[in-house]
C-alpha cells in the first residue's frame, strides 16, 4: 500500500509502523480509512484498532487530520474510502472543540449537563429522578457543585470546559472521544480534568483525545497515534514519540501543498 | 372612558374583533419565530425572505387581483425560490450567503413594486406591502389563525432539537439528534408565517413583529423558554397598543404596531436588566465576591 502514493513516496521512511496495533478486543476498528476535503485527503489510508479500555492520545502537526479522524469515528463526516467499525456506538460520547459551541447561548449550567442524558430521553421524554441525581453528581465531580442555575455565559473558559466534561460524565459512555479538550484552558482545570480522564481509564472506559503538548502526552497517555494525514506511528507512547517519528511527521507536513497528483491506492 | 377606549371599539365593530383575533394569532407565534431567528443569527435572513415574497404576491395580484389564495401561493413560491437560489449562489460562487440574499431581496422588492404598479394603484401597493388588518376577510383570518396554531404545535415537536442545534450542533449530531431536520422545519415555519401574514400586517411588518419583541426579550430574560414567553407577550402588547392607536388616531395598523414594538425595543436597549445601556453606564457598587 505504501509504494502507490505517487505524491508522497519520498516521505515514507517508516512504513513498518504504518499499520496500527493488532488488538483482540477492539473498541474501534479502522480499515484503510481515507477522508478528503475537495479531493485532498485529510486522513489517508489509516488502518488499525483502538483496544477496549485503552487511553490514546492523538497527536500530529496542525492540519494533520486529527479533528477530521475523530469526527469520522463519531459519524459526523463521510468516508471517501475504507471503513470504521465502532463496537458500542450507542455508548459513544463526544466533546467538540470549544469553538464549535455557542458559549453565549442563554442556558444554565444544569441544562447543559442534562444534555448528557440525550440518548436516554431524546427530544420528548422527561428526566427521571435518577438522571437528575446523576447530573448533580457529575457537576460535583468536576468541582462545580452548586452552580446549577448559573447562565453559561457568565463562566470562564475553564469552568465551561468543566461543564462539558460533566455532560460527558452524565452520558455514562463506554467510549469517550475528546477533540482538543485542553486548548486555552488554565493549568488547574487541565490537572483536574486529566485526573478525571485517568479515573475513566481505570474504570475500563476507552478514551481518545486529540492533543498538542507532547510532554503532557508522555506523562499521562499510555498509547499514542501520531498522524500526519498518513499514520506515522501507532502504539505505546514511548515508541511512537521517538525523535525519528516526530521528524517524519514534520517532514510529511512540509510536503503539503495546494496541488497534488491523484493517489493510485 | 376606559370602556370607550379599550373595549368599546371591539363591541361596536366586527372588523375590530377580526383584527384583534388576527393580531393575537400573529403575536403569539412571533415569539418563538423571532427568538430562534435571533439565536441562529438569522434575523437579517428573515427580513430578506419577507422581501423575497413580494414579487410572487405581486404576480398573484397581477393575474388574479386581490385574491387571498393566488397571492399566498405566489408568495410561497417566490420565497422558496429566493431561499434556494441564494443557497445555490453561495455554494457555487465566491459570493457569501448574506450578500446573495441582499442582492436577491433588493431585486425582489423592485420587481414586486413594479409589477403591482403595472396593474394596481398606490393603494393596492400599500395594501400588499403593509397588509390590511382592519379589512381582513374570513378566509384571511382562518389562514392566519390556522398557520399560527400549526406553527405552535410544530415548535413543540422540534423545540428541544432546535435549542441544542443552536447551542452545540456537533454534540447533537454525535448523540443522534435531528438538528438538521429541526432547522429545515424552522425555515419552513418562517416562510409559512410570512406568507400568512400578508393578509394581516403585510410581510414587512410581520417580520418586524418577530424580530423586535424577541430582541427586546433578550435584555430581560436569561433562558430560551422565558425569552420566548416574553417575546410573545411583548408582541401581543405591541399588537394591542398598535391596534388601539390605529383605531383612535386613524393610523395604518401595521406600522403602528411595529412602531410600538420599536419603542419597547428602544426602552429595553436603554434600561434592559441584562446588558442594557444604563446598566453599563451605572454598574452600581461592586459586590463582595
Amino acid at each position: 500500500m505504501a509504494v502507490a502514493h505517487l505524491h508522497t513516496d519520498h516521505h515514507h521512511p517508516h512504513t513498518e509502523h504504518r499499520a496500527g496495533p493488532t488488538v483482540t478486543d477492539p473498541a474501534i476498528m479502522l480499515a484503510n480509512v481515507t477522508i478528503a476535503y475537495q479531493r485532498h485527503p485529510a486522513v489517508h489510508h489509516l488502518t488499525g484498532a483502538f483496544a477496549k479500555g485503552s487511553l490514546t492520545a492523538l497527536v500530529g502537526p496542525n492540519g494533520a487530520g486529527k479533528s477530521t479522524l475523530l469526527k469520522a469515528i463519531v459519524g459526523l463526516l463521510p468516508l471517501n474510502g475504507g471503513s470504521i467499525e465502532v463496537a458500542d456506538r450507542k455508548g459513544l460520547a463526544f466533546l467538540p472543540q470549544v469553538t464549535e459551541v455557542d458559549r453565549s447561548f442563554p442556558m444554565t449550567v444544569r441544562e447543559v449537563v442534562d444534555l448528557g442524558h440525550w440518548r436516554r430521553i431524546g427530544a420528548f421524554r422527561r428526566l427521571s429522578p435518577a438522571m437528575r441525581a446523576s447530573s448533580a453528581a457529575a457537576l460535583a465531580e468536576v468541582g462545580l457543585a452548586g452552580l446549577d442555575d448559573r447562565p453559561i455565559a457568565s463562566l470562564s473558559v475553564g469552568q465551561f470546559q468543566r461543564v462539558l466534561f460533566a455532560r460527558l460524565i452524565a452520558a455514562d459512555a463506554s467510549l469517550i472521544i475528546l477533540d482538543e479538550p485542553f486548548n486555552a484552558i488554565d493549568q488547574r482545570t487541565v490537572q483536574d480534568l486529566m485526573a478525571l480522564i485517568e479515573r475513566w481509564h481505570v474504570s475500563g472506559r476507552t478514551v481518545i483525545a486529540a492533543l498538542h503538548d507532547l510532554d503532557f502526552v508522555r506523562a499521562h497517555f499510555p498509547d499514542c497515534l501520531l498522524l500526519a494525514r498518513e499514520p506515522i506511528a501507532w502504539g505505546s507512547t514511548r515508541d511512537v514519540l521517538s525523535a525519528a517519528n516526530l521528524a517524519a511527521a514534520r517532514g510529511q507536513a512540509d510536503g503539503w501543498s495546494g496541488d497534488a497528483d491523484i493517489c493510485a491506492a | 372612558m376606559i370602556y370607550d377606549f379599550l373595549i368599546g371599539p371591539f363591541v361596536d365593530f366586527a372588523f375590530m374583533r377580526r383584527a384583534l383575533v388576527a393580531v393575537i394569532a400573529v403575536a403569539l407565534v412571533s415569539g418563538p419565530l423571532g427568538v430562534f431567528l435571533q439565536l441562529r443569527r438569522m434575523s437579517l435572513m428573515g427580513d430578506a425572505l419577507a422581501h423575497a415574497i413580494l414579487p410572487g404576491v405581486a404576480i398573484g395580484f397581477f393575474l388574479f387581483g386581490l385574491d387571498l389564495w393566488a397571492m399566498s401561493v405566489g408568495g410561497l413560491i417566490a420565497c422558496l425560490a429566493v431561499a434556494l437560489l441564494s443557497g445555490v449562489i453561495a455554494r457555487l460562487t465566491p459570493i457569501k450567503e448574506d450578500t446573495s440574499l441582499a442582492a436577491l431581496y433588493l431585486v425582489s422588492l423592485a420587481l414586486g413594486v413594479l409589477i403591482v404598479s403595472l396593474r394596481g394603484s398606490t393603494r393596492d401597493l400599500l395594501h400588499i406591502l403593509f397588509g390590511s388588518l382592519l379589512s381582513i376577510g374570513s378566509d384571511g383570518l382562518i389562514l392566519v389563525v390556522a398557520t399560527a396554531i400549526l406553527s405552535l404545535l410544530a415548535f413543540a415537536v422540534i423545540y428541544r432539537n432546535l435549542v441544542v442545534e443552536c447551542f452545540d450542533p456537533t454534540y447533537l449530531r454525535a448523540v443522534g439528534g435531528r438538528g438538521a431536520l429541526a432547522h429545515m422545519v424552522f425555515l419552513i415555519l418562517i416562510v409559512l408565517n410570512l406568507v400568512a401574514a400578508i393578509q394581516a400586517l403585510g410581510t414587512l411588518m410581520a417580520v418586524g413583529l418577530m424580530i423586535l419583541p424577541a430582541a427586546a426579550a433578550r435584555f430581560w430574560a436569561r433562558s430560551v423558554a422565558s425569552m420566548i414567553a416574553l417575546g410573545s407577550s411583548l408582541a401581543l402588547v405591541s399588537g394591542l397598543l398598535g391596534l388601539m392607536g390605529s383605531y383612535h388616531l386613524d393610523l395604518p395598523p401595521g406600522p403602528a404596531i411595529v412602531l410600538v414594538a420599536g419603542l419597547i425595543y428602544a426602552g429595553s436597549v436603554i434600561a434592559g436588566r441584562f446588558g442594557g445601556l444604563t446598566r453599563r453606564l451605572f454598574p452600581g457598587a461592586h459586590l463582595q465576591h
